[in-house]
């Protein structure tokens, strides 16, 4: 899902890093009023957890691969705002270090992988838990349809981006100038291996991830249940 | 902040062990190929593609490898789990960072 350079026409990929700046600014400013001090090891440690995640290719049938990213879990744990910091903060290091995804197409990658994923991925985690608890069957199974629908949301917005390129930009003869499949394509092959395999495995971290937090610092789920009586309130202090 | 959360960074320590199994799924992922195997994916290269796939070349450890040190299994899965520990101490180390920064 990490988008390289050439893929993206630099008309589309600026724009994006247009978008992100103010967005990591509003996330810069929520993570340092509604994060407490004490969570500041979890920020890092969900940060680091995102990009070893992103390591486990999976393999898809027709040689291709794939990948769960963790940005739900973090989104779960700490709210959208910090997992867009950390979960950015593992994409540009991905970038820049390991030259996994591009430097002009990380405003991209950032978009689609550290604000809507972890933005979806919270509203559907409030929405479908109610108000039971955190680590109860509801919680986790709201966690993992969170995680599914979040990566899934992500790879939708990976394949219009660069699906559109085909149809927007072609030299004078008709050949693509940079993504070379029409968006029909790159929609039917990114869903389909999202859709089936890298989606349920991201419920599964997300899920057990959750469960692993439940079962050693409850403290830090209640805390969150607490905060999240009022599904509104909650997106609207959190969000 | 290692004694209060130590079950989550030994956690985080046994994941980086694992990642070499991500080496198993050596397909590229769709939409990532590079410049090298887009002759084969695709059977052309798209000229602006080709203009600004090498913007960025100085990735150290380009593909999470160590350059020139893949040649067998084992040689890539070292290379795999060092740059493991480098992207998480560096995810974790700029997070702690941020966090002295703006939290004091």
């Amino acid at each position: 899902m990490h988008i390289p350079d050439g893929y993206l026409s630099p008309q589309t990929a600026l724009p994006f890093m247009a978008i992100m700046v103010p967005v990591w600014g509003a996330a810069v400013k929520k993570v340092k009023q509604k994060v407490k001090k004490k969570h500041v090891p979890i920020l890092a440690i969900g940060a680091a957890f995102s990009f070893t995640i992103m390591m486990f290719n999976l393999p898809i049938p027709g040689g291709s691969s794939a990948h769960a990213t963790g940005a739900v879990l973090l989104s779960i744990l700490l709210g959208p705002w910090a997992a867009c910091l950390g979960v950015s903060t593992a994409l540009i290091i991905q970038a820049l270090v390991f030259g996994d995804g591009g430097i002009l197409a990380v405003g991209a990658n950032c978009f689609n992988i550290a604000f809507v994923m972890p933005l979806t991925g919270y509203l559907i985690y409030k929405l479908v838990k109610g108000n039971a608890a955190a680590g109860s069957g509801r919680g986790l199974a709201a966690a993992a349809l969170a995680g599914y629908v979040g990566l899934n949301m992500a790879a939708l917005f990976t394949a219009l981006e660069f699906g559109s390129q085909y149809h927007l930009f072609q030299s004078a003869d008709g050949t693509p100038l940079y993504f070379m499949y029409p968006i029909k394509v790159a929609v039917a092959a990114m869903m389909s291996e999202h859709l089936l395999l890298a989606g349920p495995v991201e419920a599964l971290v997300t899920s057990l991830g959750l469960r692993f937090i439940g079962a050693n610092y409850p403290d830090l789920l209640s805390e969150q249940d607490q905060a999240g009586n009022n599904l509104a309130l909650e997106v609207s202090q959190n969000v | 902040m290692f004694k209060r959360y130590r079950k989550l960074w030994l956690g985080l320590g046994v994941l980086i062990i694992l990642t070499p199994l991500g080496l198993l799924a050596s397909g590229t992922a769709f939409g990532e190929w590079g410049i090298d195997q887009l002759m084969d994916e695709v059977g052309f290269i798209p000229s602006g593609l080709q203009k600004m796939a090498d913007i960025w070349s100085h990735a150290p450890l380009a593909d999470y490898a160590i350059a020139g040190f893949d040649g067998s299994l084992l040689h890539s899965a070292l290379g795999y789990i060092l740059s493991a520990v480098v992207g998480t101490a560096l995810a974790a180390g700029l997070m702690l960072l941020f966090g002295k920064v703006v939290k004091d």
